[in-house]
Formats: C-alpha cells, sequence, structure tokens
C-alpha cells in the first residue's frame, strides 16, 4: 500500500512500469527498490531460509542481511531490498543457494 | 589504481562533515558509498533533531543530509564521490578494493577514514523471522524513502529513542501503532516523544517483551508477557496482540568489518552496542593514518557522528600533509561540542564506553 499523503514528505516517483514476479505481471515505480514495489502489493515472503526453506521478508532493507534474496533476470542471489527496479525485469522466488551460470 | 590523500568510506553524516572538513584542509578526497544517494541514514529521518546550533538541532535529519550535500559542492575540485560502490577489502598495504556494480577498483590512499555506521540489531524468540517483523530502519526507509507502507497495524519493540520516534512517524504515515513496549521498568527514549504518542492514544508499556510470533508466510499475531523489576517474566501475564508488523527498535551494532579485515585492535564494549576500535583523542585506531568516526566506533546520535566527522577529517588531511588554517581551534571545538553532546545523565553510558576504548600509546 502506498503513502497518498504525508504531512512533511513529498514522494519523487519514478516512472510507472511493469514487471513480473512468478510469472504474474505487476507494476512499480522506475528506480525503487524491487522489494518496494513487491510490498506495495502485498508480497511479504522474499528469500527463503537455506537450510529449512523458511520464508524470509527483509529485515534491514539497507542491503545488510542478506534476508531477502531472489532471483533477478536470471541472475541469483540479489538483494531486491536495494537492486532498483526497472522496466521488464524478471523477478522469481529463489530456492536454495542459487548457482553461478 | 587511483590515488588519492584520503579514502573516506560512507558518505552518511560522518563521512560527509570528514570529507568537508578534510577538503577545506587541502586534501583530495573520494568518498565511497554503496548507496545511489548520499546521506546516509539521514535520508529517513523526518524528525528534527536534538544538539546545539552546530549539529543542526531543530533540522529534520532528511534537510540536514541536503545541507551537507551542499556544502560538499563547494569543494567539489578536491571531492570525488563515489556511488553505487561497495569497498569489499581493507589490506595490510593500505589498498581499499571497491565493487563499482562488477567493475573492480583499486584505491591507494595516504590516510583513511571509515564511516561505515551501524546495522540493526536482532531480537531472540520463536518465530522471529517470519516476514514482518522488520527492524525500525527498515521501516523507516520503505515509508519515509519510497512511500510504501509497511502493513496495517504495527506494534514496536524498544522504547529508546527510535523505537519512540519512529512509531510517531508510522502514526503520520497514518498506519495503526497499536503499542510500544521495552524491558525495563522506564521507557529510554526522551519524554517528549513518549508524550506525543501517549496524545496519539499509543500505549507506551515498560517492562513487556515479546515471546512468540504467530503466523504461516507472515506475522498474524504476537505473544507478550509482562516482567517484573528485575526483567523476570511473570507467569501467567502473557496476552496476544494482531498485528502484521513487529517492528524492532532495540538499537544497532557497528559496521566493523573492514576495521576488522584490517586488523585494528577491537574490544567489545557493551557501552558502545558491540566490537568498536580502540582510538586516540583524535579518532586515530590502532594502526597509524586509519581513522573512524560515527557509529562504527560506537553507537550514539547523529550529531555526535557529525562532530566525529569534522574531527577525523581535520586529523586525517594533518596526517596526509594539509593542515587546516584554523587547525588548533578547530580540533579544539570539536573535542568542546562532542564533550557537550555527551555531557548529563544521558551521556554517561557513552562516557563510559568512551573511556574503555581509549588509545593511550600511539596518535598522541
Amino acid at each position: 500500500m502506498r503513502i497518498e499523503q504525508h504531512p512533511i514528505i513529498t514522494f519523487n516517483k519514478g516512472r510507472k512500469i511493469q514487471f513480473t514476479f512468478d510469472g504474474k505481471i505487476y507494476e512499480g515505480y522506475e528506480g525503487e527498490p524491487i522489494a518496494a514495489a513487491l510490498h506495495d502489493a502485498g508480497i511479504r515472503v522474499l528469500g527463503h531460509s537455506h537450510r529449512l526453506g523458511r520464508p524470509r521478508g527483509f529485515y534491514c532493507a539497507i542491503g545488510n542481511c542478506s534476508s531477502c534474496l531472489m532471483v533477478v533476470d536470471g541472475k541469483p542471489n540479489v538483494r531486491v531490498c536495494v537492486e532498483k527496479l526497472k522496466e521488464g525485469m524478471v523477478v522469481e522466488t529463489q530456492i536454495g543457494r542459487g548457482e553461478i551460470k | 589504481m587511483i590515488h588519492t590523500d584520503i579514502a573516506i568510506v560512507g558518505g552518511g553524516p560522518a563521512g560527509l562533515r570528514a570529507a568537508i572538513m578534510a577538503a577545506e584542509s587541502g586534501a583530495k578526497v573520494i568518498i565511497i558509498d554503496r548507496n545511489s544517494q548520499l546521506g546516509g541514514q539521514l535520508i529517513k529521518q523526518t524528525h528534527m533533531f536534538f544538539g546545539s546550533q552546530k549539529q543542526y538541532a531543530s533540522k529534520r535529519g532528511i534537510d540536514i543530509a541536503n545541507i551537507l550535500i551542499s556544502e560538499l559542492d563547494k569543494y567539489k575540485d578536491n571531492i570525488t564521490v563515489m556511488l553505487d560502490s561497495t569497498v569489499i577489502g581493507l589490506y595490510e598495504d593500505r589498498v581499499l578494493t571497491v565493487d563499482q556494480g562488477g567493475k573492480y577498483i583499486k584505491i591507494k590512499p595516504n590516510t583513511i577514514i571509515i564511516a561505515t555506521g551501524a546495522s540493526e540489531k536482532f531480537q531472540a524468540f520463536p518465530n522471529n523471522d517470519l516476514p514482518g517483523i522488520y527492524g525500525a530502519g527498515a521501516v523507516q526507509t520503505l515509508m519515509n524513502v519510497y512511500g510504501v507502507a509497511p502493513g496495517d497495524s504495527v506494534f514496536m519493540v524498544g522504547a529508546g529513542n527510535i523505537g519512540l520516534i519512529v512509531s510517531y512517524q508510522l502514526m503520520q504515515a497514518g498506519i495503526q501503532v497499536k503499542g510500544v513496549i521495552c524491558r525495563g521498568p522506564k521507557f529510554g527514549g526522551y519524554a517528549v516523544h513518549a508524550s506525543k504518542l501517549k496524545r496519539l492514544g499509543v500505549p507506551v508499556m515498560p517492562s513487556h517483551k515479546v515471546v512468540y510470533a504467530h503466523g504461516k508466510d507472515k506475522l498474524e499475531k504476537i505473544t507478550l508477557i509482562k516482567l517484573d523489576e528485575n526483567k523476570k517474566e511473570i507467569p501467567g501475564t502473557e496476552f496476544d496482540i494482531e498485528v502484521d508488523v513487529l517492528c524492532i527498535a532495540t538499537g544497532l551494532t557497528p559496521l566493523a568489518e573492514l576495521l576488522w579485515q584490517m586488523g585494528c585492535e577491537m574490544k567489545y564494549i557493551s557501552e558502545l552496542s558491540g566490537h568498536v576500535p580502540l582510538r586516540d583523542k583524535n579518532l586515530m585506531t590502532s594502526l597509524d593514518g586509519i581513522y573512524v568516526a560515527g557509529d562504527v566506533a560506537g553507537i550514539e546520535e547523529a550529531s555526535s557522528a557529525m562532530v566525529e566527522g569534522a574531527l577525523a577529517g581535520l586529523c586525517a588531511a594533518k596526517a596526509a600533509g594539509y593542515i587546516h588554517p584554523d587547525y588548533e581551534a578547530l580540533v579544539e571545538d570539536c573535542h568542546k561540542q562532542l564533550y557537550d553532546l555527551r555531557s548529563g545523565p544521558e551521556g554517561e553510558a557513552i562516557r563510559k564506553g568512551l573511556s574503555k576504548a581509549e588509545l593511550k600509546e600511539v596518535g598522541l
């Protein structure tokens, strides 16, 4: 959910664009973190723990904790809390540790 | 290999003030920051700062970031800013290695200022990894920088200044805060912040803790328990609260990896919230020419980070051969500002912590 009115801040959003997450089309603003667009769409589960596969959201949102690793445009282990959203990006749930292709 | 007088790792309040003072001293400076914009965590601080005029008191963090960035602009001949750049190594021969979007860059400075800041602490309870359980800084980033609500209703753990301020900011953004708890019998933040929340009807509840988080794929409910004056659980006092966000504001810990890697002498000091580098009064570590400033040297407020930054900037420039025309007076003024910021009962823990972090043998 977007915060539309705020007493102090005016948000400078980028262009509205489309991307896909696990095959479905979503909308977000260009240049915002992928996690922000997913969160707005109600998606809270981003990464999964390696050993037990427990669902994880972000924790720090500034690239420290690696709780939000996903596959972006085929590349695994992308921290979606800091990776900027681009038109047509393909975002996927990552299972396991990911492989270098 | 890029050669420069001073490399500053981190472009937050400490790093920016360090760059300004070092450049004003005449040194060539490179600031390296992993984010796309300078300002560090100031860019999400919508509240007005305390302290004195010299640390931009009564201005909002977001505005302070802009003031610092425009001051930096005055010295653009001397300052190079590398954004989206992560320092990945700091070696014994003082070479910094940087990853800039897949590009590998090496920098060899004369002196180095580490101003990497801090990361958020976690809390231990069953299911503490459920999506919806977020650090207070994460919640601030999401709502204040990107304009996305973290959820429908939030419960706050931690009633220090961060917990109280972020709760108020959530209410400002139209998000319900169901309560704020802390373990101790008294909340730790300033009374002015707690009063604002109470006026909005948000209960501030000392002597409570979270014992369980419920939910399958995301947080649905938390169980709290009351604590006695010794912070021991009182059996039978558990109760549930339905929330989709649990915000953890129980403190930060220094992001000191580079200092460890380099071999700086480190010490665990609980009053400074973790392992910190030993340093002399001008913020030089146990390694000649390696300086620290801000939260990486011990968790404090952004106001003291800015003063430490200025001090480290002046001293690192001097060590690199550039002495500011007003060096003596400015250094003395930094020491005085830090003394004032750390005075009084609120500064007691910091003073105690810093006395344990003193490095007496070198640099003085």
